[in-house]
């Protein structure tokens, strides 16, 4: 790390950060409706995003700063088994395709704002419909605050965020400053605020990124020299384990751990609130099919990226944290006023879903905990209100989380979230296809998949601590595998051999309020409320 | 889980599911088929300008993962409209 702050690149940052925050406040006026106080408005951006605005917003959403600093990150620590990355994504859009289209379909025939909205709907289940939005928020909080550990990885680079023995208040002013920001303009414009960001976000990180793959190669000398220094570095043997640090290509003893990792993050990464609200806020379902499409741009570009955790080692950089790896390959390789740029992205890519996640899971709290128990009466406008104080409160709880505790925390809790979204598909996806399942089975099944994988993660060692390891034993298999795939397995078993006992037993089944053909409605379709709030005309983005 | 979309019972006037439809579920099933099998590209030759098989196989899969659901997107989107056209006898909006 060079001494002192780097002022050019400082500058480019900070240019970059306030042009962001005006575009952030008038957002709120970008296709605005007449009547913005409710939560489809300030929630969901009134429900009025075409393709393209979509994509950038997803892209934004799903592709976040703390991705771009993780995944090349695994890569420099192990080689070829963080990119795992790469299949996750790749198999993620096919599922997409399948069932996402339905869920816009039901929720827009009933005005679902959430996923537990239209668990609740379709099993008549505040029980079922309270245990899932838990589970997104809970698992939706870390992330928030991995978003802040980004921020934090540039900014320690850059040099401000202050050495170990400054006070604690200006070792954390600049991110106190870039949440309050944050924080402001999300309560005052909503999603449209990181829709928009999202352009300046996505635009960025391309640049960065295409330049970073052409040009630190050609000034290391080549992928030749780079896979043959990694490979080398690779071979070496850790002092403290007596095994090689990683591999180039994926051990045949480690091949289950990684298709299963990629499978199980492929099912979860679309149940997490911040993806619900991102679809839901899209124009039409062929706007979700679309853009399945062309979301894999952002994958092809997750495996450039993680290319760099290769450079990483054949530029010899040497951290401690590898989270800090690329923010310094950036700084060694670049000049000041680009690596500017590329920390402009990082810290931009930290906003954008930080945003999204916090008015994701504002509006769990506020549909299904808030209104469901504690207020039934709440007008629109009162939600909306609601919704916005939640969302400072989510804030203000990761910032918590990060100032104060161990960034291995925040690590652990992703982990475990990634867990705990899984064991959500069997009532979310399952009830998108069949009404078969019992609600109360449904309940018991995720408990018993939120328990199991909660406990094995614990007790499993990770390659840096004793405990939130993610691959493990797989029972009657004898192969190591993703945690939360196995705990989905035994999720989906219960709730099978549950909904055969308590259909036996008579017990009573819940009011179902959808019918099969409000799972293929499109709009234009009779009572789809896609003119909830008229849009303004001539407003950008196309379809 | 990546069947074709199902059908809403009652309402297809054609068999429940069709040639086509069956097409469109392959091209999403195929990327599964591929990724998950580890053992099939776990090597590191041939090399492409210098990066392993390993790497370049798989973001080449992720060009032809995309190609394939754009086929699934258009053989899905015409049956759509074959059957709100046999429904309704035009176009719906």
């Amino acid at each position: 790390m060079k001494d002192g702050v780097n002022g050019v690149a400082l500058t480019v940052f900070i240019v970059f950060f306030l042009a962001v925050t005006v575009m952030g406040f008038m957002a709120s006026k970008w296709r605005r409706a007449e009547n913005a106080n409710n939560l489809d408005e300030w929630g969901l951006g009134g429900r009025s995003f075409g393709t393209w605005v979509t994509w950038f917003l997803l892209g934004g959403d799903l592709y976040t700063a703390y991705t771009f600093v993780a995944v090349p990150a695994a890569i420099y620590a192990g080689g070829a088994a963080g990119f795992f990355a790469v299949p996750y994504t790749i198999l993620c859009y096919p599922l997409v395709f399948t069932f996402l289209p339905r869920l816009w379909s039901v929720s827009h025939k009933h005005g679902y704002v959430t996923s537990s909205d239209f668990v609740r709907g379709r099993f008549g289940s505040k029980g079922l419909s309270l245990a899932l939005a838990l589970t997104g928020i809970l698992a939706t909080m870390p992330y928030i605050a991995l978003q802040l550990v980004g921020i934090q990885a540039v900014l320690d680079v850059m040099g401000v965020g202050g050495g170990e023995n400054t006070n604690w208040f200006v070792k954390d002013l600049p991110l106190l400053i870039a949440f309050g920001v944050l924080a402001a303009y999300t309560y005052s414009s909503g999603l449209r605020a990181p829709a928009l960001i999202a352009f300046v976000k996505d635009t960025l990180i391309y640049i960065v990124i295409i330049v970073a793959i052409v040009y630190i190669p050609i000034k290391l000398g080549g992928f030749d020299d780079i896979f043959a220094k990694a490979g080398h570095a690779f071979a070496a043997e850790n002092p403290a384990t007596g095994k090689p640090r990683g591999s180039l290509v994926t051990a045949p003893q480690a091949q289950w751990a990684y298709a299963t990792l990629a499978l199980g993050s492929a099912m979860a990464l679309f149940l997490y609130p911040h993806s619900v609200t991102a679809v839901l806020s899209s124009r039409s379902r062929n706007v979700i099919r679309r853009n399945t499409t062309i979301l894999p741009l952002y994958s092809l570009m997750l495996g450039l990226l993680a290319m760099l955790g290769f450079m990483a080692i054949a530029a010899g950089v040497k951290v401690k944290n590898g989270q800090l790896a690329i923010p310094q390959l950036f700084e060694d390789m670049f000049p000041d006023w680009f690596t500017g740029v590329a920390f402009a992205a990082i810290g931009i890519g930290a906003l954008v879903p930080a945003a999204i996640m916090s008015i994701a899971a504002a509006n769990l709290f506020t549909r299904n905990i808030y209104k469901d128990f504690l207020k039934p009466d709440a007008s629109p406008e009162h939600e909306a209100k609601v919704s916005k104080l939640a969302s400072l409160l989510v804030k203000v709880g990761a910032l918590v989380f990060v100032l104060t505790m161990d960034k291995t925390v925040a690590i652990n809790f992703q982990l475990l979230g990634g867990i705990w979204i899984l064991q959500t598909v069997p009532a979310l996806v399952g009830g998108l296809f069949t009404r078969w399942c019992h609600r109360w089975a449904l309940l018991a099944g995720w408990a018993v998949g939120m328990t199991y994988g909660t406990w094995r993660a614990y007790d499993t060692p990770s390659a840096t601590q004793d405990h939130f390891g993610n691959t493990n034993l797989i029972p009657l298999i004898g192969e190591k595998g993703y945690i939360g795939l196995t705990a989905f397995v035994l999720n989906v078993i219960v709730v099978i051999v549950a909904t055969f006992v308590l259909k036996a037993l008579k017990a009573p089944d819940g009011a179902d309020q959808t019918k099969p053909s409000d799972y293929t409605a499109d709009a234009g379709d009779p009572g789809v409320r896609t003119d909830l709030p008229p849009a303004t005309v001539g407003a950008p983005g196309g379809h | 889980m990546s069947e074709p979309p199902a059908q809403p019972p009652g309402s297809s006037t054609g068999p429940a599911v069709s040639l086509p439809l069956v097409v469109a579920g392959v091209c999403l099933a195929l990327p599964f088929a591929a990724m998950l099998w580890v053992d099939s590209y776990s090597r590191l030759t041939p090399a492409f300008i210098g990066i392993p098989f390993f790497y370049w196989y798989q973001m080449l899969w992720v060009v032809v993962s995309t190609l394939l659901t754009v086929t699934a997107y258009v053989i899905v989107r015409r049956h759509e409209r074959r059957r709100t056209r046999a429904h309704e006898g035009g176009e719906s909006r």
